[in-house]
């Protein structure tokens, strides 16, 4: 009998279905890997295991009972832990009063600090992480708050536990601890849910892999009977042709380069563009492409570096100033940085018509001018009739997305930067914005695509730029351009210069 | 039969209209009722006219308020940009007719621009502090209101400046253009220009987008600093209009005018839709709202009540305004 296992287990979003009727088993001791692109369903899976929502329809069983994980702290109580791959650490206590927050030893009615420093200790010695129980969280560094987050989850009677992307931000050191530890708790009957991108790790600790695409489980393998070109099939195998639409190109003049342009984060690092191409950005979660791009955008201060747009330095101009030169961003984040969820989709879509300037005369807007454009604008993006009056925040993502794009067609720009264009956004929706883009690049637009979706930065791309760990690890024509080879340039064994 | 889909019919209208324009039209329904009821001179022909004609100062504060509020923040200095106003402006409109005898209106220019000026500085700090120094709206406005206000009571000693030449009070206290009392004409023309600003040029957009979301509206080429900062700087000049215009009424220059003019024009404006998450409110409305704060006022005095009952009950009407606007938001957000 395994010792957690998920039957049927679905998850309904409005408009969108999550997780489509999932079976997953965890047998004791075993270390299972959830393998899948963004949006495939590995974050809501994991997300109803560690009881934060909870499933429309199916059931989680523990040790062959069914379980109603309604709270992280029922799902705790059972046994069953997660590290999130956000962070939950309040930056103003110390590691020992975070890792015991809720649970403090106590003495009488106060918190007894001693007993507890004494058992943050005792954690981070089985773990053998380096990190003090008095420090404060703010001072860590990254890898190290992770570290934190791991030791969050290693207290009381751990039955199963759930990693989400646990080596994304550690050094190839603490990568052997956490791997050690994880040796360990597998020894002593622990069943470890694991999800990773880096397939080169699912060699040393994987024991069973489970894909999942779409929301849909394509199949469970053991590790000894596959190998990574085999993962990559399964976790892409759609037909690609009829997704990625094929975009004529006929590079024009160079309209956009960066010269050694460096950021906290990201080395020196140069490119040029011309009009009418795609150039593709790969890379993964936190491998500072994106970062690249804000810090040209004047979102974030660069250190080194200049930017010519059209033969004019813009190195030093406000993005305001830069937008208006004619470099349009889009932002990777719709939420907190795209759109105004309290207003229509009309709304959101006139603010940059308006911003453009092409609807007011003498400084007065001619309101009629706009709703016209508005209307032109979504009909390009195929916005359905029916939403464009509604607020924002009432769209399913994927519609969220067209008002986003929409936005870029308000202003009549040289250069597009895509950021991340199709996150958490359907397949369906994912084909319509695809044929926007190869629309603007035939009508020789510059286009970035900068992608943690590996097929997408590959199939849109006329050229290829790869980030790792802060650099431009490979500059690739399209037709050198296959999983294969991009993906080892992911994982290029350099450690930050930085 | 057929009162079950008229009810729903009903409750469905009154939905929408809540989502559109917020608690105002059943706030100012329950007040017409129950003010008739407590008095019978509440909703007679000569007493809305006193009403509209007292609420001009509340509005054109209001219609500043409102411009902070959508771009995000809010404004507590209002009431001692309004005090400063009038003792700046005394003070200078004294000195200068003395000076000057023969050239009273070069005095009473010279009296409202000092003002004016004066309020300019005051939104020039708010302005410059909350967009550029990014201090928060509610301790920027406050801490200036304390400045301010201190100021104010300094430059008087807190006696009022008396001695303001006569054509002034008479003619933006007292006077008539066209037949209609000179504030309530200003009033009408600020409005206007208001509703032209907020819904017709490219700064009332960008005031929307910027409370609305700043960051996406910084990705949208626009410039939110300066955003912010004129919102500050136009919501003080219209609270040092109506300095000017209360300094005109009450012809003397003194420290203690609009003191309670913050609360009372972030109610009208918050009672009228304006949300406090910013980049939502109407210049109609806000008017509306104005008005429908003088007319409780105005309809409790009718009904004897108190002063400071009053104050009570302005409090929980602005509680419960915004109590109301939350709900109104997470409908907006959920959809139904």
């Amino acid at each position: 009998m395994p010792l957690l296992s998920t039957h049927g287990l679905t998850k309904d979003y409005p408009g969108v279905r999550a997780l489509n009727a999932v079976d997953f088993d965890l047998n004791a001791g075993e270390v299972h890997v959830l393998f899948g692109e963004n949006g495939a369903g590995k974050s809501t899976l994991i997300s109803m295991l560690a009881g934060a929502t909870s499933p429309s329809e199916g059931t989680i069983y523990l040790d062959g009972h069914a379980m109603n994980f309604d709270t992280v702290a029922r799902a705790k109580s059972h046994g069953v832990y997660t590290v999130f791959q956000e962070f939950s650490l309040i930056p103003t206590l110390t590691v020992a009063e975070n890792m015991f927050l809720g649970q403090e030893p106590r003495a009488g009615f106060l918190i007894d600090h001693g007993e507890m420093r004494r058992r943050a200790q005792e954690i981070f010695d089985t773990l053998g992480f380096a990190l003090s129980p008095t420090a404060q969280v703010t001072s860590l560094s990254r890898a190290q708050q992770q570290m934190v987050e791991i030791a969050k989850a290693f207290h009381g009677d751990l039955k199963v536990l759930i990693l989400d992307e646990p080596t994304a931000s550690l050094t190839d050191r603490e990568v052997d601890h956490l791997f050690a530890f994880i040796k360990q708790q597998k020894a002593k009957g622990v069943g470890i849910v694991y999800i990773s991108h880096r397939m080169q790790e699912f060699a040393r600790i994987a024991d069973r892999v489970t894909v999942l695409r779409d929301g849909a489980k394509i199949g469970t393998v053991a590790m000894t009977d596959t190998d990574e070109a085999h993962l990559v099939e399964m976790m892409t195998g759609r037909a690609i042709a009829e997704i990625y639409p094929v975009i004529a190109t006929t590079p024009g003049a160079v309209v956009l380069e960066i010269k050694g342009l460096s950021t906290p984060g990201v080395a020196p690092s140069s490119l040029s563009l011309r009009a009418g191409e795609v150039l593709g950005v790969a890379g993964l979660v936190g491998c500072g492409k994106s970062r690249f791009f804000r810090a040209m955008m004047g979102l974030t201060a660069h250190q080194t570096g200049t930017v010519i747009l059209k033969g004019q330095d813009i190195t030093h101009l406000s993005t305001r100033e830069i937008i208006r030169r004619g470099l349009y961003y889009l932002s990777p984040d719709r939420k907190a940085e795209g759109l105004d969820l309290a207003k229509t989709s009309h709304d959101n879509l006139g603010l940059n018509v308006v911003t453009s300037g092409t609807a007011s005369k003498r400084g007065w807007i001619n309101w009629r001018v706009v709703r016209e454009r508005v209307a032109e604008i979504a009909d390009r993006v195929e916005l359905p009739h029916d939403y464009r009056a509604k607020y924002v925040s009432q769209l399913s993502g994927g519609n969220q997305q067209k008002v986003l794009f929409g936005k870029a067609f308000g202003q009549d720009a040289d250069v597009y930067i895509f950021d991340e264009p199709t996150v958490g956004v359907d397949m369906g929706t994912r084909a319509a914005l695809y044929l926007k883009i190869k629309s603007l690049a035939e009508a020789g637009k510059a286009v970035v695509v900068i992608s943690s979706d590996l097929p997408e930065a590959i199939n849109l791309s006329h050229r290829l730029l790869v980030f790792a760990h802060g650099h431009v690890t490979a500059e690739l024509a399209r037709a050198d351009a296959t999983e294969d080879t991009v993906l080892k340039h992911f994982f290029v064994e350099s450690e930050p210069t930085l | 039969m057929t009162t079950a889909p008229t009810s729903a019919d009903t409750s469905g209208v009154l939905r929408k209209l809540f989502l559109r324009v917020g608690v105002l039209p059943f706030f100012l329904a329950i007040a017409l009722v129950v003010f008739s009821l407590m008095s019978a001179k509440f909703l007679t022909g000569q007493n809305l006219v006193n009403v509209a004609r007292q609420s001009v100062y509340l509005v054109l504060v209001s219609l500043g308020q409102m411009l902070v509020l959508v771009s995000g923040g809010f404004d507590l200095s209002v009431g001692t940009a309004i005090a400063l106003t009038s003792v700046v402006s005394a003070v200078s409109m004294t000195w200068a007719a003395g000076v000057m005898p023969d050239a009273i209106w070069l005095a009473i220019v010279i009296g409202i621009a000092a003002g004016g000026f004066t309020a300019l500085m005051v939104g020039l700090v708010n302005g410059v502090g909350v967009a550029y120094f990014e201090v928060s709206p509610f301790i920027m406005t406050l801490g200036v209101s304390s400045v301010g206000a201190g100021l104010a009571l300094f430059l008087t000693g807190g006696v009022p400046v008396s001695g303001l030449p006569f054509a002034f009070g008479d003619t933006f206290g007292f006077g008539k253009w066209f037949g209609v009392p000179v504030p309530v004409f200003i009033a009408a023309i600020c409005i206007v220009v208001m509703w032209l600003v907020m819904s017709r040029t490219p700064l009332g957009t960008q005031i929307y987008a910027v409370g609305g979301n700043i960051k996406a509206a910084h990705l949208s080429a626009i410039n939110t600093k300066r955003t912010l900062m004129v919102s500050y700087i136009l919501c003080s000049l219209i609270a040092s209009l109506t300095g000017l215009l209360l300094t005109a009424r009450v012809e003397s220059g003194e420290a203690n005018l609009g003191g309670s003019m913050a609360l009372e024009s972030i109610a009208a404006c918050v009672i009228a839709g304006v949300s406090l998450r910013g980049g939502i409110g109407k210049v109609q409305t806000v008017v509306l709202g104005a008005f429908f704060i003088v007319m409780v006022q105005n309809g409790m005095n009718l009904a004897q009540i108190s002063s400071y009952m009053q104050m009570v009950l302005l409090g929980g009407l602005l509680i419960l305004a915004v109590i109301f606007d939350q709900m109104r938001y997470r409908m907006i957000m959920r959809g139904r």
